[in-house]
This record gives C-alpha cells, sequence and structure tokens, in this order.
C-alpha cells in the first residue's frame, strides 16, 4: 500500500452574501444610492461578495445595462459572486463573465437599491445555523444553490450530528437524544424521536413536525419551542404531527 | 491486507483495554496473526493488561517519529506468538500522534498482520479520531447505563461521519456493539439497563455480553488477558464475541441471570 496524502476535498458550507435588489436602469442613481449605503458601514461592504437581483427590474422591463451595472459594482468594491432573477440576456451576460446564476432560491439579506417597492423588501438579518455537512445537501451562496429540495436520510442520526436542510427532511431512521435536526421546511421522522427538531427555521410557521414515535428533547416550529419538560411524561400512541396555532405549538396524534 | 478493528466508547472506564487485549488475544489464539495498538498516548495501559510492561523499549510514538522501526517497537506477546503488541508512549501526549503518521504505521502493519486492533482513549478528542479513523470494523464498548448508553451513540455518529470511511464516501465501517460489566441480577432488579433497553438506543449487532466478573480484575492485575481464563464467564464471554466476529454461529449466553437457562437472542436491528 502506497502513504498518499490527499491533494483535495470536498465540503459543503454555508455561506453567506447580501444580495442587491435592483429597481431601476438608472445606473447613475444605483451608483449614487451605492454610495450612500456604502459610506453607513463601509467595512461591512469593502470586498463583500454580492448576488444581484434582477427580478424587480425585469417585472418593469426595464433594460438594464448588465456590463455597466457589474462593472460598477467592481468599482465600488463589492464581488459580483452571481445573479438571480435574469433573465435570458442577462444570464447570458452573466455566464460571460463567470458569474453563476441561480433561478429560484431566496437567500440571505437584501439591501433594496433605487424606488422602495411597496413592501420593505430588506429582511432581516437572520443568524443561520452552521448547518452540518450533509450529503444529500450541498448549498452556498457563492455558488448559488438548486431550489430547495427535500432531503432524504436513511442512516440512523446519533447524539451531537447536526442535520440542516434547505427544504423538507425526511429521516427513516431513529434520531438519538442529543441529536439536531433542522429544516426550513417540514420534518419527517419515520422512526423514533429522541432528539431535537426544529422545522421552519427561517420563519417558515406553517411548517410541521411529523414522528413516529414522539420523545424530542425539543420541538420548535419557526421559533416556538417546547422542551421534553414542558411536553411532560406524556405517551403518544403512534404516529404524532405538530404544528404552530396562534403561537401555540399543537401536538396531535395522527388517528 | 489486515483488518483493522478500532475499540472504542467514548465514556472511559467501559473496558476498552480489557476488550481490546481480549479480542486480540482471542485473534491470535485462533491462528490470525495480530497487532494491538494502544492509542492512549499518555496513559499506557494495553502493556499493563497483556503483561508486557517491563520489555517496552520503543513505542508507537517513536515509530510515527521515525525514531524506531516497527520491528523494533512491536512487542511479541509470551503467551501466543501470533500476537504483537505496540505500545503507547507514557512520556507524551495525544498531540505526539498525526494523521499520516498513525496511517503510515498501519499501512506496514497492514502487510504482514491479519488483523490490527486499535485500542482508543476516552473522550472524542483527537487520541479517539485518529484511532477509528482508518478502521474498517468498529466495536463499540457500552455498560449498561445510560451515560454510557449516550457516549456509544455519540461515538457512532463520529464513526459514520469521520472515518476516512466516511471521507471517501466509501462502505461505512462495520459496528458491532460489546456490553460490558453486564449484571444480570441487577437488570432483574431494575437497577441497570438491560440488553433491550440498549439496544433500543443504539440498535447495533450484537456482538457479545461480557458480564460482570471478578476474574477480569485479577486478570488485569496479574497482566494476562481475561479470554485466557476459561474458566472464568467474562472469558468464555470474549471467546464467544471473537467466534462471532469470526463468522461462526454462536448463542448469547449471560443474559439471563439463572445459568442453564440461556436464550438464544438475534443480534440487534440493523
Amino acid at each position: 500500500m502506497q502513504n498518499t496524502s490527499p491533494v483535495l476535498e470536498f465540503k459543503s458550507s454555508t455561506f453567506f452574501a447580501p444580495i442587491l435588489i435592483i429597481f431601476t436602469n438608472d445606473t447613475n442613481a444605483i451608483a449614487h444610492a451605492l454610495n450612500e449605503k456604502i459610506k453607513l458601514a463601509p467595512d461591512f461592504f469593502r470586498d463583500s461578495p454580492l448576488i444581484v437581483d434582477f427580478k424587480e427590474i425585469n417585472k418593469s422591463n426595464q433594460a438594464v445595462d448588465f456590463m455597466q451595472l457589474i462593472q460598477l459594482l467592481r468599482e465600488s468594491g463589492f464581488f459580483p459572486v452571481g445573479i438571480r432573477g435574469g433573465n435570458e440576456s442577462q444570464n447570458i451576460q452573466a455566464r460571460a463573465l463567470f458569474i453563476p446564476i441561480d433561478t429560484v432560491r431566496e437567500l440571505g439579506h437584501s439591501i433594496a437599491i433605487g424606488e422602495p417597492p411597496k413592501q420593505e423588501s430588506a429582511q432581516p438579518v437572520a443568524a443561520q445555523p452552521e448547518a452540518a455537512p450533509v450529503k444529500e445537501t450541498t448549498h452556498s451562496a457563492a455558488i448559488p444553490p438548486v431550489p430547495a429540495a427535500t432531503t432524504l436520510i436513511s442512516h440512523p442520526i446519533r447524539s451531537g450530528q447536526r442535520i440542516y436542510a434547505s427544504g423538507d427532511l425526511i429521516i427513516l431512521s431513529q434520531v438519538s437524544a442529543g441529536a439536531e435536526i433542522m429544516a426550513e421546511g417540514n420534518i419527517h421522522v419515520y422512526n423514533t424521536l429522541r432528539g431535537r427538531a426544529l422545522a421552519g427555521v427561517h420563519g417558515n410557521t406553517a411548517a410541521r413536525i411529523f414522528c413516529f414515535d414522539m420523545q424530542a428533547e425539543l420541538i420548535s416550529i419557526a421559533g416556538d419551542y417546547k422542551t421534553s419538560e414542558d411536553l411532560g411524561k406524556q405517551n403518544y400512541n403512534g404516529p404524532v404531527q405538530i404544528y404552530l396555532q396562534d403561537h401555540a405549538l399543537i401536538i396531535k396524534e395522527i388517528a | 491486507m489486515a483488518r483493522i478493528i478500532v475499540v472504542t466508547s467514548g465514556k472511559g472506564g467501559v473496558g476498552k483495554t480489557t476488550t481490546s487485549a481480549a479480542i486480540a488475544m482471542g485473534l491470535a489464539k485462533k491462528g490470525h496473526k495480530t497487532a494491538v495498538i494502544d492509542f492512549d498516548v499518555g496513559l499506557r495501559n494495553l502493556d499493563l493488561i497483556l503483561g508486557c510492561e517491563r520489555r517496552v523499549v520503543y513505542d508507537f510514538i517513536n515509530v510515527i517519529n521515525g525514531e524506531a522501526g516497527l520491528n523494533q517497537a512491536l512487542i511479541r506477546d509470551k503467551n501466543c506468538n501470533m500476537l504483537y503488541i505496540l505500545p503507547a508512549s507514557q512520556t507524551r501526549d495525544k498531540d505526539a500522534l498525526t494523521q499520516e503518521g498513525v496511517g503510515r504505521v498501519l499501512d506496514e502493519l497492514s502487510k504482514d498482520f491479519e488483523y490490527i486492533v486499535c485500542d482508543s482513549p476516552a473522550g472524542i478528542e483527537k487520541g479517539a479520531n485518529l484511532a477509528l479513523y482508518y478502521a474498517d470494523d468498529a466495536f463499540v464498548v457500552t455498560n449498561p447505563e445510560i451515560s454510557s448508553v449516550r457516549d456509544s451513540d455519540r461515538m457512532l455518529g463520529i464513526l459514520s461521519s469521520k472515518s476516512r470511511r466516511a471521507e471517501r464516501n466509501e462502505e461505512p465501517i462495520k459496528e458491532y456493539l460489546l456490553l460490558t460489566r453486564y449484571d444480570a441480577d441487577r437488570v432483574r432488579l431494575g437497577e441497570m439497563l438491560s440488553l433491550e433497553d440498549v439496544q433500543e438506543i443504539l440498535s447495533l449487532e450484537l456482538l457479545g455480553i461480557i458480564p460482570e466478573s471478578k476474574s477480569v480484575l485479577s486478570a488485569s492485575n496479574a497482566g494476562i488477558p481475561v479470554i485466557l481464563d476459561e474458566k472464568s464467564e467474562a472469558g468464555r464471554a470474549y471467546a464467544d464475541v471473537v467466534a462471532r466476529y469470526l463468522g461462526e454461529k454462536v448463542p448469547h449466553r449471560f443474559i439471563e441471570s439463572k445459568p442453564g437457562f440461556l436464550r438464544r437472542l438475534f443480534g440487534g436491528r440493523k
């Protein structure tokens, strides 16, 4: 056997990148607005990766000079690392500049530039829990991910392991006490749930948790949680579902 | 190519070193050339259990650092010439272990040994992680009490995510349960977790139950692996474990408190 040290390895990780939503095709106005924003927090924006969102501007059918915009962003100290919501011509131009294209998913926090939309579009800067390296989920903001898919795991989740799914999470095996499973969508555990389960971690109050045998240490939906002490020593005979109703967690047996 | 076995648990004092010594001796007695490595650098114990502490000249760290050859450091067991021991260093700590160095030693051992048993230190730090990193099989040593079971569960998570097999996306490490210090009388009285309780949490293939036995301590003190004490229950239980590991069909015993009423029990749910 030969002894070889590895040359490289792949790992999955989650990164933050601000998203810049463009509301106008007036690059001068954009430059001005950007300058104003940068003045507020120069250190925060310096050398920051950036994802440019064209959804709003494309809604109003305004043609924007793509090359000029990217040039402007680079001159302002940003590193545009991706675009989304772009039309065909914008996507082609992005590819030509080796800028990856994201099609659907919303992520991170955004900076609104230009005329403000009717609704406040700047999302709160939420700390995202550290994602466990799971083979099924690979996403990073630098390389914009594919639409949130369902994560399926068939091996046991042991104490100390953390699983993070950007969509729904389905686990066929047991989840041990001391393990933590998190999903932006729903969580299904077709076995015994003894660890912590957090559904709708990005604030989706419609997310639910389903499990065959409910013995969880902690359950949470969109930040509303209950620990096993709150849950008491209740015995559920069979599968249960957990959902949020008026900010209260409801645990119901599935008949 | 040798098969690399890690004996691990997370928790200390559950019987990892006793188990390592016993199964390494058991494999060697069955005619398989076996090396057993003490990964507990700084807390050298395996050589005591195997009664070779007075013959230690060079150790695992010396070999990793290139200060001694493998053949200089390996100690041949005096009871069985198929068994070799690579002792830990007592004067160093776990930081002296490197992944690359451990890999090199295991590669070299793999050339002329059939089995390499890695005696893991307690904890989930560097020593324990390196002991399991290159493993093909894991013997998870667990006592029938809740903290040991929890720690074993944690260790199983590490086995499935931090080993070389996991990193390379190869077939996962084969995990086996070894329930040690089992006292059937105390289980019956509800003072100790039963096999079923443990399996409900761990669901592993059961390789054997080692009953709590005075002979383990006296064998350790005498420096003779307990498996050589054929009169003791623990010794026979370890012999069963080795036979099962090698693929023999041996019914489980020592589960029930009444001797003679040995209910056959199948391995855990997979």
